[in-house]
């Protein structure tokens, strides 16, 4: 096991970031925690980074106790964290040259690791990271975080606010480390960057709700969700809700997420309900289960 | 939705140096529209945002927003608009009351005003409990719901929202988008950046900015039909190809 998480917890004051998690990520594995704003994500990175303390459970990464051997830890595993830390006043080549001497190391020594991030932002290595787009942060902040070819990658919300044109090349980038050898645990908000990983934990206010694959997830859920669509997607929207036999109604790209409470639901009642409320071009059939909706109903039954 | 046009732009540019961050784009939202406004980091969206609400002065060409010249008129579109961004939209180390009160005041709300809408907001958003709290305790999305209610507060005809759902839970980003679709529905124009492609779905017409121009601008069905693709993620992966 790369990374072993046995009973983690931890608050802040009266509130709880973490829940009492367990899980265990395989060596070479790309594991995803994917969870909102607030679900605890970036405070356990923190404390498998051993930048901060639990208050209770255990954890080790690459066999290191998060405590005991926290220095082992800090020389084998790599950090990107959710907000961009690296000096903004330090140029690209700066930023490389600094993180590598921390690790002992040179920029040439583990270059065929990040060379095909580099090349992208090699061009602007004598511009200052404060004056680099987003894009370029994010490239650079990898870059350092691998630059002593780290055994465990952590990840904290690489992509959030990223457009989907970076975030799809991210991820093309990160498959490529995995296929190096390296176990990366990464967080996301995105929950179609779910289907991109090994493993995901469905994560929400510190609790694991789910851990499987993304497929095994998917195949597990029993409920039946139908697309809907009609040309005023608000006033569906309301009829949808006000239909007695739903169990939930949500908004997905162009079509509404439909679920009825019954098993042996007729999509011709619900159609003529519709019809009567004058929905025109209206669209019934049965949808594809995605991650997100999964997400949702876990998230909805526990509120 | 209406046929009159709220936000009328024009040849519109802006140039920092030798850099062209927005490159002569013209288009036309009208009145109660749900206008979405995509492109991929540092395609110009946040330069060209900041210059239809009038604290970026144009390079060139022109700009009318809600009746007004954002060259020569741009504290009349600040008062006209409502405005809110991900990165910012109140105040952490003060309460929900206080945030309140105090963009309220910035707007030119009377004080009676203010303690209607204060009372209004608050039973509407549900906050009863929590509205003696300070702003840096609520978990996002509820901090999102909040700030865009507040960003309403002087009624504007136009509320531009700058990446406002990034991070929040997939529920809580549904009923924003509900709340976006109830004013739209009182006539209110939303204009709206999103890197979420389910919800360009849900907006009346999309543009897609690539290098500084305006490469695509439709309702999302057109778009879909256009680029023979059945999303628009898939639009937006054909277009904005990335200019790093």
């Amino acid at each position: 096991m790369s990374i072993q998480v046995q009973n983690i917890s931890k608050s802040y004051q009266n509130n709880l970031a973490v829940n009492a998690l367990t899980f265990e990520v395989k060596e070479g594995e790309l594991f995803g925690l994917i969870g909102p704003d607030g679900a605890g994500k970036t405070t356990l990175f923190r404390i498998l980074t051993t930048l901060l303390l639990a208050n209770e459970g255990t954890a080790t990464v690459a066999g290191f106790d998060v405590v005991k051997d926290y220095k082992s830890i800090r020389s084998v595993v790599g950090y990107m964290p959710g907000k961009f830390s690296l000096y903004q006043d330090l140029t690209i080549e700066e930023n490389l040259n600094f993180f590598a001497t921390i690790f002992g190391t040179k920029l040439e020594e583990n270059y065929d690791l990040i060379k095909d991030i580099y090349v992208q932002i090699e061009p602007f290595k004598k511009r200052r990271a404060g004056k680099l787009s987003g894009g370029m942060k994010q490239k650079l902040a990898l870059c350092c975080a691998l630059i002593h070819k780290p055994k465990v990658l952590f990840l904290d919300e690489p992509t959030t606010g990223v457009d989907p044109v970076s975030r799809k090349e991210f991820w093309e980038m990160l498959k490529r480390l995995q296929q190096k050898g390296i176990t990366i645990l990464v967080s996301t908000p995105y929950m179609d960057e779910a289907a991109l990983c090994d493993r995901i934990a469905l994560i929400q206010k510190g609790s694991i709700l789910k851990i499987d694959t993304p497929d095994q997830i998917i195949q597990n859920y029993d409920k039946t969700i139908y697309d809907v669509q009609s040309k005023n997607t608000h006033q569906l929207l309301h009829d949808l809700k006000n239909y007695p036999t739903q169990y939930s109604v949500f908004a997905f790209g162009e079509f509404i997420h439909y679920i009825d409470k019954n098993e042996a639901f007729n999509s011709d009642e619900l159609e003529n309900y519709l019809k009567e409320k004058g929905h025109q071009e209206l669209v019934i059939k049965k949808s594809k289960t995605t991650i997100e909706d999964v997400f949702m109903d876990l998230t909805n039954l526990k509120q | 939705m209406s046929e009159e046009n709220i936000i009328s732009v024009h040849n519109l540019s802006k140039v920092f140096g030798d850099f062209t961050a927005v490159n002569t784009i013209s288009f036309d939202v009208k009145k109660g529209e749900i206008f979405g406004f995509l492109g991929a980091n540092g395609a110009g969206k946040t330069t060209a945002m900041k210059m239809l609400i009038g604290i970026s002065k144009p390079s060139s060409g022109d700009a009318i927003v809600a009746g007004f010249d954002v060259k020569t008129q741009s504290e009349m579109v600040k008062k006209s608009i409502g405005y809110m961004s991900q990165k910012f939209s109140m105040y952490d180390d003060l309460t929900i009351k206080e945030n309140i009160t105090f963009f309220g005041g910035i707007y030119g709300l009377s004080k009676v005003q203010i303690k209607e809408k204060t009372k209004k907001l608050i039973e509407e958003l549900q906050l009863e409990a929590v509205a003696s709290k300070l702003v840096g305790s609520l978990p996002l999305g509820w901090k999102q719901k909040l700030a865009f209610s507040v960003a309403l507060l002087h009624e504007p005809k136009i509320v531009f929202l700058d990446e406002p759902t990034g991070g929040v839970d997939p529920i809580t980003r549904r009923q924003f988008w509900e709340m976006i679709y109830a004013e739209a529905h009182k006539g209110t124009t939303l204009f709206v950046t999103t890197h979420y492609m389910d919800e360009a779905e849900y907006c009346d017409r999309v543009s897609i900015m690539v290098e500084g121009k305006i490469e695509a601008l439709d309702t999302p069905k057109n778009l879909k039909k256009q680029y023979n693709v059945d999303s628009m993620n898939a639009v937006f992966l054909k277009l904005a190809r990335n200019i790093e």
